[in-house]
């Protein structure tokens, strides 16, 4: 069942990136877009679609799906909790805060992003600080307490920057950016980000065997020869690291991180180290399907949050009905 | 009979006498009452202040938001430090009716929308504080009737009047340019430090080029604002590029991505200046004209002959009643991007 799942997972994932590559506003043709990917010269703004355009956006709704997924995945375990998404912790509310301060501030697109990374750290440091100081309570419970309380707090200084901003210039940026969307992605940002992401993705990959701990009781994997705590906050650090560069590039784009993790959950059961990799793969192809259509199906475009929504509603509660036992 | 004829002459006497007592129609049918004098008028926001403060500066009790020093320097003193008064309807409210009543205000005057949502907006507040709230429509085209309306409303109807006349000159005069323009280039409205953001035909932010009849390349998108591709950017090609957002347009020019469009390699893409009011887009109000002026020259150079820095001159003179200096001449055109090199 694994290997099918992975191989289904990764031949779907290929021909997603073959159609994403072959459809778009701008019409190339298929020899065309051969000649540009084997180097050749082509007419036109071709290369520029492909190469600076299109591809980029591609690799972007790869890197922030697979991103997102894992930070799910990881978060759900960790949490024992499969309504736990990657932002239970404030990253995307911090990021958001961060990115409208840097539309209030009347920012260019770079600091607007390093705004929303930094923004999206911030938050969550707050929310672990305060979180694990909070003593007499089971650990996890006060920091996704903190977290909630901390998102609420970070998203009434939202509005308020908002309701500050000027209504005919910097809050259609902030409402576009708070909506997410990938139409603004250069290959420079992808560049800055593929680092941060590998930074985060690593640690989880090389300990993905020791993550299944986390999912028992504190004194059973101390039991074992674990310390739960330093585990726990390195996953906090990674997945943190993971959704806020993601995020950063993306605005907020819901629902992959809750969605995906339960899909590959249902394929390959709860084993961390089998269902890391497969919900990266799954959560990749996914935004990308999700992206293509935002980008080909009318002249303007369509937020990818709310298809993330109309799809994922309908197949969350599918999925949970479905997979109701195994939780 | 000759009752009837002294009750006419006494109702003629009371109604000559109290100037500003004819009601006044706004632009949703409502019948507005002023009182007899109006000293104070509240501007709901930033096109009605224009408006009000162009007719009688005196009159204004203060702007939407306060004036940055940079802002407040285009208008005679005291009037760049009138006080905050917040917005009043329209998009977020961020006016106390207290402030409104503690200033004391005759007239509250809105200019923008006159969709039902504003209508019933401006009914309520009317009904709250028992000050007449009239709403005029915001379109540059309807410009001088909304000075003239406001004008009777406010007991300023010769000083309205010039302003109207002069307008209305004006925009006789773009059209007849635009008339004669002989060739029209593709025009892309880019908005955000991104670019993307555009409108099609009929959105409020793309007013000018709709007056100018120039092509807008978006003109398929939706009216109001929209996130397009750059993809479908590039497809529609652009021989100009027109954008309010500083960011954008110095990012434009090293963004490989956008080098492959037509504006960008003939080096055709301009930032139009925003101060006091933005020129172009926002906000929307009579302001426009300015716009109107550079993207006319900008898109039909032979056509639009005319010395810009005295038609700027000439509208800061009637509308915010203190020509420029030269300096400041110098730095709202000299600016990177707002006129070709």
């Amino acid at each position: 069942m694994t290997r099918i799942s992975y191989l289904a997972a990764g031949g779907m994932l290929l021909c997603l990136v073959a159609v994403a590559f072959a459809v778009g506003r701008y019409p190339v043709s298929l020899s065309e877009l051969l000649s540009v990917l084997t180097g050749q010269p082509v007419a036109g703004s071709v290369e520029t679609v492909v190469l600076q355009v299109r591809g980029p956006r591609i690799l972007a709704a790869l890197l922030v799906g697979a991103a997102l997924a894992a930070a799910g995945t990881a978060y759900q375990g960790m949490f024992r909790n499969p309504l736990v998404s990657p932002d239970i912790l404030g990253v995307s509310t911090g990021a958001a805060l961060g990115a409208v301060l840097g539309i209030f501030l009347s920012q260019g697109i770079l600091f607007i992003q390093v705004f929303a990374f930094i923004g999206g750290l911030a938050a969550v440091g707050l929310v672990y600080w305060i979180g694990s100081r909070l003593r007499g309570h089971d650990p996890l419970l006060a920091l996704v307490l903190t977290g909630v309380v901390i998102g609420t707090l970070l998203g009434s200084v939202i509005a308020l920057l908002k309701y500050l901003a000027d209504p005919y210039n910097q809050l259609p940026a902030i409402t576009y950016w708070l909506l997410g969307s990938l139409a603004s992605i250069s290959p420079k940002e992808i560049l800055y980000s593929i680092p941060l992401l590998l930074a985060g993705l690593a640690p989880m990959l090389l300990l993905r065997w020791r993550m299944n701990l986390l999912a028992l009781p504190d004194d059973e994997a101390r039991a074992l020869g674990v310390d739960v705590r330093r585990l726990r906050t390195l996953v906090v650090v990674c997945a943190t690291l993971m959704t806020a560069s993601a995020v950063a590039i993306s605005g907020i784009i819901g629902w992959v991180g809750l969605l995906i993790p339960h899909a590959a959950r249902l394929l390959v059961g709860p084993d961390f180290g089998r269902l890391l990799p497969l919900a990266m793969l799954l959560g990749a192809a996914f935004l990308l399907a999700v992206d293509t259509l935002c980008r080909t199906i009318a002249t303007i475009e369509v937020p990818p949050g709310v298809l993330t929504a109309l799809i994922g509603t309908p197949f969350f509660l599918w999925l949970f009905a479905l997979a109701r036992r195994r939780w | 009979m000759r009752r009837v004829s002294r009750l006419f002459f006494l109702l003629a006497f009371v109604w000559g006498s109290c100037p500003g007592q004819s009601a006044v129609t706004d632009a949703t049918g409502r019948e507005i009452r002023p009182p007899a004098n109006v000293e104070r008028v509240y501007a709901a926001g930033p096109p009605a202040g224009m408006l009000v403060f162009a007719i009688a500066p005196g009159k204004l009790t203060g702007w939407t938001r306060s004036m940055r020093p940079n802002e407040a320097a285009f208008f005679p003193e005291p009037y760049g430090q009138l006080p905050e008064l917040g917005r009043l309807t329209g998009r977020g409210n961020t006016a106390n009716v207290e402030v409104v009543l503690k200033a004391k205000t005759d007239l509250i005057v809105d200019v923008g929308s006159t969709g039902e949502t504003h209508a019933s907006l401006a009914n309520q507040v009317q009904q709250q504080t028992r000050i007449p709230y009239a709403l005029f429509d915001g379109r540059i085209e309807s410009t001088p009737a909304a000075l003239r309306a406001l004008g009777r409303l406010m007991g300023d109807p010769a000083a309205a009047e010039k302003l109207a006349a002069w307008y209305e000159n004006e925009l006789k005069d773009l059209k007849q340019r635009v008339a004669r323009a002989s060739s029209h280039p593709l025009v892309y409205y880019g908005r955000s430090p991104s670019g993307l953001q555009s409108g099609g035909k009929g959105s409020i932010n793309l007013e000018v080029l709709d007056f100018l009849g120039a092509r807008n390349a978006a003109a398929a998108a939706r009216p109001g604002l929209a996130t397009v591709s750059l993809e479908q950017v590039i497809l529609w090609d652009p021989e100009v590029i027109l954008t309010t957002d500083p960011n954008f347009w110095k990012s434009v020019w090293t963004e490989p991505r956008w080098r492959s469009v037509k504006a960008v390699a003939a080096k055709r893409v301009y930032l139009s200046p925003h101060l006091p009011f933005g020129w172009f887009d926002f906000p929307p109000g009579a302001n426009r004209l300015l716009g109107a002026w550079w993207a006319g020259k900008l898109l039909y150079p032979k056509e639009f002959d005319f010395d810009l820095r005295v038609k700027v001159t000439e509208f800061h003179r009637r509308f915010y009643h203190r020509e420029p200096t030269k300096a400041q001449l110098d730095a709202l055109l000299g600016e990177p991007g707002v006129l070709p090199q």
